[in-house]
């Protein structure tokens, strides 16, 4: 392991590899990613693995709207040896209650605004899209079609072996002990490894990302919870949308395996570390899914588990400089979308670290922490 | 994967996975049965690894030459084998209507 860096960037899943790949691709040297398990050990291999721009505030939209342009191309760009399984199959998104369908529309005006093509449905016109779909409380729906599915598995290895082609170094099962400080700015990074001097050090450490701001003294206001989620066994194609209902707090997506995957929000899940997953989210999973897709009822639950979702108080993520710690970079708090946002978050980080010009950083100046100090909140109201 | 020589072993069943996949995976640097499992969705199918996990560790072990039992295996999930969404969902209707009485 090198004992000195440019860059050091803790936390080996799809940020912090997207980062180390765009870092090293607009010509920095010299950086080092530091990860304690394996890639995509984290949130990102416990993802829903969902993409989707049909978000409900200006910045999501932009930032989703570009990743899934990257998506599109990301094998061929980043020249990977395997399929990301990147499938556009829509989303379509169900709205059960008159605030709702109000929601909804706005959300669809601004998106159409900023060139995502979604578009309103009435419940027949929903169930044209997905045919199973249980349309009896329906009272509305947006679809988009460009929305869809990626595998965080490969996206992210995609990433990390693009980085060292580039010359980053991987360091693997390597953990992230104490941020060394000195003066008010970042001297480097201790590790279980050893030392490493930098005076830049990027925060994508995930559902950790508190305990590594802990370390480094800087206050962010954000809390881990456990998300929980499943996959079936795999059956032929039959839905080609990810069907995501606010009211009940569910997605569910057949992924191109042929699995189908889907997860619920619960305001009872604990916060902190704790992923181990329950029968009581079995038995909530269950028995929504098949009361809004009943076709469902036929499939086999395969697997279960949980994962953390980072959540920040308006749940956008916290992006940038810590203003009290020179050199302490932040892409964190990601409130469990950041896998589909991944591709624009790294090319804005980098292009911030290295002060280079891009066209979209204005998103990144209005994601730094300062945002709640201000009280500039940008609230998302469209998160499951 | 590409480039990948045919190979008519398959290792994994459930997921269709050859010898010649899993091996060029190794070669590429994944050298635990989870990382293996995570790219290849090996051991991950509907049989829960009871048919290909012993098969996998034993090419890592060949390949890496990592002792088997050094090898950490991923962990083990109860195969929920045999219950459907459905099930589950019955089971909850029935409790429903027992808080109900
Ligand atoms: C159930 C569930 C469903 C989700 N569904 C979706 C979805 O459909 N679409 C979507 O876009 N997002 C989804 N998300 C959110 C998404 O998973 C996360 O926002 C995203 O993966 C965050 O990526 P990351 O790289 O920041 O974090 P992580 O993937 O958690 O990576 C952080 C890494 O840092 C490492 N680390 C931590 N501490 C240290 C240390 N001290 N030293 C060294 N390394 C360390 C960890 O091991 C980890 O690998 C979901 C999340 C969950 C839990």
């Amino acid at each position: 392991m090198k004992q000195q860096a440019e860059v050091v960037i803790i936390g080996g899943g799809v940020v912090g590899c997207s980062i180390a790949y765009h870092l090293a691709q607009n010509g920095m040297k010299d950086v080092v990613l530091l990860e304690r398990s394996y890639h995509a050990s984290g949130s990102t291999g416990r993802c829903g693995a969902g993409v989707r721009q049909q978000w409900g505030t200006e910045l999501n939209c932009r930032l989703a709207q570009g990743s899934c342009r990257d998506f599109e191309t990301l094998r061929e760009d980043l020249d990977y040896i395997a399929d990301i399984e990147f499938k556009q199959g829509g989303y379509l998104l169900v709205a059960y209650t008159p605030q709702q369908v109000e929601q909804f529309k706005l959300n669809v005006a601004l998106q159409n605004s900023l060139g995502i093509a979604s578009r309103f449905c009435t419940p027949r016109e929903a169930q044209e899209i997905v045919p199973h779909l249980n349309i009896e409380p329906l009272m509305a729906a947006t679809f988009y079609h460009r929305d869809g599915h990626a595998n965080p598995f490969h996206v992210t290895q995609a990433y990390a072996d693009a980085a060292k082609r580039l010359g980053v170094e991987i360091n693997l099962y390597t953990t992230v002990t104490a941020i060394l400080t000195a003066k008010g700015k970042v001297t480097g990074v201790r590790t279980d490894q050893g030392d490493i001097a930098c005076r830049v050090v990027v925060n994508a450490a995930g559902g950790q990302a508190k305990l590594i701001a802990d370390m480094a003294g800087v206050e962010i206001p954000t809390i881990s919870e456990r998300h929980q989620i499943l996959v079936t066994e795999p059956v032929d194609a039959f839905q080609g949308p990810m069907v995501m209902s606010f009211h009940h707090n569910t997605y569910c997506q057949q992924t191109p395996h042929g699995s189908f995957i889907m997860g619920l929000g619960d305001p009872r899940e604990p916060q902190g570390q704790e992923i181990r997953s329950s029968w009581q989210f079995l038995k909530d999973m269950s028995d929504k899914i098949t009361a809004m897709l009943p076709p469902l009822r036929n499939l086999r639950i395969v697997r279960q588990w949980a994962g953390l979702y980072h959540m920040t108080p308006d749940k956008s993520p916290i992006l940038g400089s810590a203003p009290e710690l020179e050199g302490f970079e932040m892409a964190l708090g990601f409130s469990g979308h950041g896998f589909m946002i991944s591709p624009m978050v790294a090319r804005l980080m980098a292009a911030h670290i290295l002060t280079l010009t891009h066209p979209d950083l204005d998103i990144l100046q209005r994601l730094t922490v300062e945002r709640f100090t201000r009280g500039d909140l940008i609230i998302e109201p469209s998160v499951v | 994967m590409d480039n990948v020589p045919p190979d008519d072993t398959i290792i994994c069943r459930c997921s269709d996975v050859t010898r010649a996949e899993l091996r060029a995976w190794i070669a590429h640097g994944l050298t635990s049965m989870d990382e293996l499992k995570r790219l290849t969705r090996i051991t991950m199918g509907p049989c829960q690894g009871r048919t290909c996990r012993h098969l996998v560790m034993q090419e890592l072990a060949a390949v890496t030459g990592q002792p088997l039992e050094e090898l950490t295996p991923s962990s083990f999930r109860q195969p929920l084998k045999g219950i459907t969404l459905g099930a589950v969902a019955d089971w909850v209707a029935k409790e429903k209507q027992e808080k109900e009485v």
